[in-house]
């Protein structure tokens, strides 16, 4: 099976009609040092045996379907009526949408996702999706540094530690400097902002769960000329003040969280929004409204003089590949949810995680580490080690008890609770929480 | 008529999918002053209007499955139906659940690392990177650490690109924090090895390369140049964008390269999606396996796991383990061909470019560069013909274009990758169709296309004053 639809008969004439004698001549002026060399792989199989042996792997795994875990991907609903639509042949496999008049539909939908984004964070422009929250951060950074013209970076030890990892790793590249602004009693304190810093940046709410004041924050940047860079979760934008009405400049989060299969960490897609006045320092694609030669409206990439296949060099960022396809599935559960729908969903796994923290603050031991308010994620600390703690819940069936880094301190463990979570299941994990503990 | 937005279909107070039941009040959780005082504007449509108008949109576009897409150095190739039945199966893994719980998924990830290690000779892989360009800038970050553990980094700050090479690679030096310089080609399309000896040397840190190269040319002196570049200490790196055309035939690592990142959203059938999401692994030769970012998948006594004690590492370069499920579908197309299967895909990919390539000059095309090509070529139009119109042409033809004005160093380029999975008759077709647009009257080709859902877009209005949001009144 190869996919391949020649016959031996068309493929005799093909090379014909090209000079060749077979196939392997096709090579033949490859130096003769590289060519074929032996390579070991498995036996090919039909399309049966590839699917028993994927369901085998598969089968090797243990679902976390209604996962306590949190810490930037949960398990949320995945709604059939998205994946069905995201599966058509012409969103599944169209290119990059660079000839507008046949790609209207990628293009229309968009820009209705930009609006989307642009909504949820109280900003004006979204681009079309960078690859995750992570990289979407770091490009963000990046953007204010440009902006700015400057090489400090202030972080809050708030934001997700992965991503601060990633944002260490773009920085270093061009030479800019980060320094971590460690948390205190759990939330980002007002630091004093020193000069040739040109982005500050906090999530919320934050790594631990807990909701941050981003307005003060915003303040001491833009008091010292930096722009202010918040990290949020789409879903939590349905209750929460948006970024961009406490004085965030830049947005950016990631969207696995809008009905996205977690699918083991990806492909989810990153947002990024920020005012209209940055787009021109904006990474990756934007699609603008226009109108075509009859006066019809219609869509297309714009502004593309920021991008690497014109500029080059001199580009803004080198992203080509974004996440388009899963940006699209974030807007059609947007769209299919609606801002009450939406609210909903958002206010039930507040509810349920503050239950649930009620619930397993009773079992002997288990102490709060999370300040209040928080919002659907929370840390405590432990008696035992987390690691052994979720090994022993999963043990029993049940996925919590996500590891927190020791620089936030010793035996922490971090919870999250979802639309998915009915009372039971609360129970049912404070009960096996007990056992595991005892 | 244009077509309507989400929001012109939007009734206040309608519902579509409704996830909960009873909810309680925000404010008995969260302090007023956290919550937002109105509610983001969102659509209110119901399922049915949600379905109809994606559906319609999917109407509007094009894509493999739908219309013949030979876009020089994408690879539209076919996406199988298979791989996305695959993928679903390892949909509810949290990438934070207890690593024995995940032995299947990690089992899969290095299992396909083997494939790939041994399809390109590399001797180690990271399957983070989340796109080619992030793989790019991977590759790089590694090649950059290399350097400077050898105390050889303020020295070299130079990256050498030919003049050829696809826009993300003096992109990607450039976020690297690298100056870029570009090396000509020669007459016959290939890397000028005379300018190239010249710009090698201590202060330079790589040369990137794609091979064959975007003129479809495979770099025939491609071991002498391996060999330059390490005499003079610069790793050699593998854009592996045009890699279909070799797989199984011949290796990145036995011609010399130092680090190769593969597109599997190319090569190996993850669909586009409309722009993305793709999937970017990086592999590399054993002196720069140090650097690669952290987690790696490695495999234990105890089964297998994520490695992140690596100490030389560059450190992170996307949240959690990569694009996982475009992995299952790169895994599901490896298993489902084997070696002779990629073998005579790649044959098939250079003998469908070479066929439409002998077509098109026979319908009066020109190949400025017209050796050995392999899965794609760059054509030319006769004198007096833009490419531009060309391709709003075959648009109202029924077909998706070619790549135009790319690779830069052919004027009115018409770059043609038709890949493997495409038939005979559909080359006919096409080669047909690109006939018949020279025989078009020159008005009928400037003002193309007619019956597309929209036809050509005021591009100057967009640049000028963007709207970029439903509500930006700006």
């Amino acid at each position: 099976m190869d996919y391949t639809p020649h016959t031996e008969e068309e493929i005799r004439a093909m090379l014909e009609r090209v000079g060749a004698e077979s196939l392997q001549d096709l090579f033949a002026h490859l130096p003769r040092e590289v060519v074929n060399p032996e390579i070991r792989l498995p036996e090919p199989m039909p399309e049966w045996a590839v699917l028993e042996e994927l369901s085998r792997l598969a089968r090797e795994n243990l679902p976390a379907h209604k996962a306590f875990l949190g810490g930037g991907v949960r398990s949320h609903h995945v709604p059939p009526v998205v994946q069905a639509l995201a599966l058509r042949g012409e969103f599944l496999t169209a290119y990059t949408p660079y000839q507008p008049e046949v790609s209207q539909g990628v293009l229309q939908a968009t820009f209705e996702y930009q609006t989307m984004i642009a909504e949820l964070t109280g900003l004006e422009v979204a681009n079309a999706s960078m690859y995750d929250g992570a990289t979407a951060l770091a490009e963000g950074v990046l953007l204010a540094l440009r902006e700015t013209g400057r090489m400090g970076v202030l972080v809050s030890q708030g934001v997700h530690p992965e991503y601060r990892e990633v944002l260490q790793a773009y920085l270093e590249a061009v030479g800019a400097e980060l320094r971590t602004l460690p948390l205190e009693g759990g939330r980002t304190p007002v630091p004093p902002v020193e000069e040739g810093v040109g982005a500050v940046v906090a999530q919320n709410p934050n790594f631990l769960g807990a909701l941050e004041d981003l307005r003060p924050l915003a303040e001491a940047a833009h008091r010292a000329g930096a722009l202010f860079v918040a990290v949020a979760d789409p879903l939590s934008l349905a209750l929460l003040k948006p970024p961009g009405a406490l004085g965030a400049d830049i947005a950016v989060g990631d969207g696995q969280v809008l009905g996205l299969p977690m699918g083991f960490g990806g492909p989810h897609f990153g947002y990024l929004a920020t005012k209209k006045a940055f787009v021109r320092q904006l990474p990756g694609r934007l699609v603008s409204e226009t109108v075509d030669v009859d006066g019809r409206r219609g869509f297309l990439l714009t502004l593309q003089a920021r991008e690497q296949y014109i500029r080059r060099a001199k580009a803004r960022s080198n992203i080509t590949t974004n996440a388009q396809l899963t940006a699209l599935m974030g807007a059609m559960y947007l769209a299919a949810l609606g801002p009450e729908g939406l609210r909903e969903v958002a206010l039930k796994g507040v509810a349920q995680a503050h239950r649930l923290r009620s619930l397993l603050l009773e079992l002997p031991g288990v102490s709060p580490f999370t300040p209040e308010p928080f919002f659907n994620e929370f840390v405590l600390r432990l008696p035992r080690d987390p690691q052994e703690v979720r090994r022993a819940l999963a043990e029993r069936g049940l996925h919590a008890a996500t590891p927190v880094p020791g620089e936030y301190g010793e035996r922490l463990a971090l919870f999250a609770a979802t639309e998915l979570h009915e009372e039971e299941d609360l129970l049912a994990l404070r009960d096996a929480l007990a056992e595991v503990l005892a | 008529m244009s077509y309507p937005l989400i929001y012109e279909r939007s009734r206040k107070g309608r519902r579509g999918l409704k996830l909960v039941k009873g909810t309680p009040r925000a404010e008995d959780f969260l302090p007023k002053e956290h919550l937002r005082e109105t509610p983001p504007r969102l659509p209110e449509v119901d399922e049915l209007t949600l379905v109809r108008h994606y559906t319609g949109l999917s109407r509007r576009q094009v894509g493999v499955d739908t219309t013949f897409y030979p876009l020089g150095s994408c690879t539209m190739k076919y996406n199988p139906k298979l791989h996305e039945e695959a993928a679903r199966l390892f949909h509810p893994l949290h990438p934070y659940q207890d690593p024995g719980t995940v032995q299947g998924a990690l089992r899969l990830m290095w299992e396909l690392g083997e494939y790939l290690k041994a399809l390109t000779g590399m001797d180690a892989i990271t399957l983070e990177p989340a796109a080619g360009a992030h793989g790019e800038l991977t590759g790089i970050l590694v090649i950059r650490a290399y350097h400077e553990d050898r105390g050889e980094g303020k020295a070299r700050r130079l990256v050498l690109v030919p003049d050829s090479a696809h826009g993300s690679n003096p992109a990607t030096a450039s976020m690297a924090g690298y100056q870029v310089k570009e090396i000509p080609s020669g007459p016959d399309g290939e890397v000028d090895l005379e300018a190239l000896k010249r710009e090698l040397g201590p202060h330079v840190a790589a040369l990137m390369l794609t091979n064959p190269n975007t003129l479809g040319l495979f770099e025939r002196r491609i071991l002498e140049i391996a060999r330059l570049c390490k005499e003079a200490g610069v790793q050699l790196y593998y854009d592996g964008a045009n890699l279909n055309a070799v797989m199984g035939w011949a290796r990145p690592g036995d011609m010399g390269f130092d680090v190769v990142h593969l597109n599997l959203h190319k090569t190996f059938t993850v669909p586009h999606g409309g722009g993305g999401p793709g999937s970017g692994p990086v592999g590399v030769k054993a002196h720069l396996a140090p650097y690669l970012p952290v987690p790696l998948v490695a495999r234990g006594e105890e089964g297998f796991y994520l490695d992140f004690g690596r100490p030389k590492s560059i450190g992170r370069v996307r949240s959690f383990h990569g694009n996982f499920l475009a992995l299952v579908r790169a895994w599901a197309y490896i298993r489902t061909l084997g070696l002779e299967g990629l073998k005579k895909a790649a044959a098939l990919s250079v003998l469908n470019a070479r066929y439409l390539k002998e077509l098109l000059k026979e319908r009066g095309y020109r190949v400025p560069y017209d050796g050995p090509t392999m899965h794609e070529f760059v054509a030319q139009p006769p004198p007096g013909f833009r490419a531009l119109d060309l391709a709003k042409g075959l648009l109202e033809l029924g077909f998706h274009p070619p790549t135009v004005y790319f690779p830069l160093i052919v004027k009115e380029a018409l770059m043609v990758e038709p890949t493997e999975t495409e038939s005979k008759e559909t080359l006919e077709a096409f080669a047909e169709a690109m006939g018949e647009l020279l025989k078009k009257p020159r008005e009928w080709l400037e003002n193309a296309p007619y019956t597309t859902p929209v036809r050509r877009l005021d591009e100057v209005r967009a640049n000028k004053h963007p709207k970029l949001t439903y509500f930006d009144e700006s």
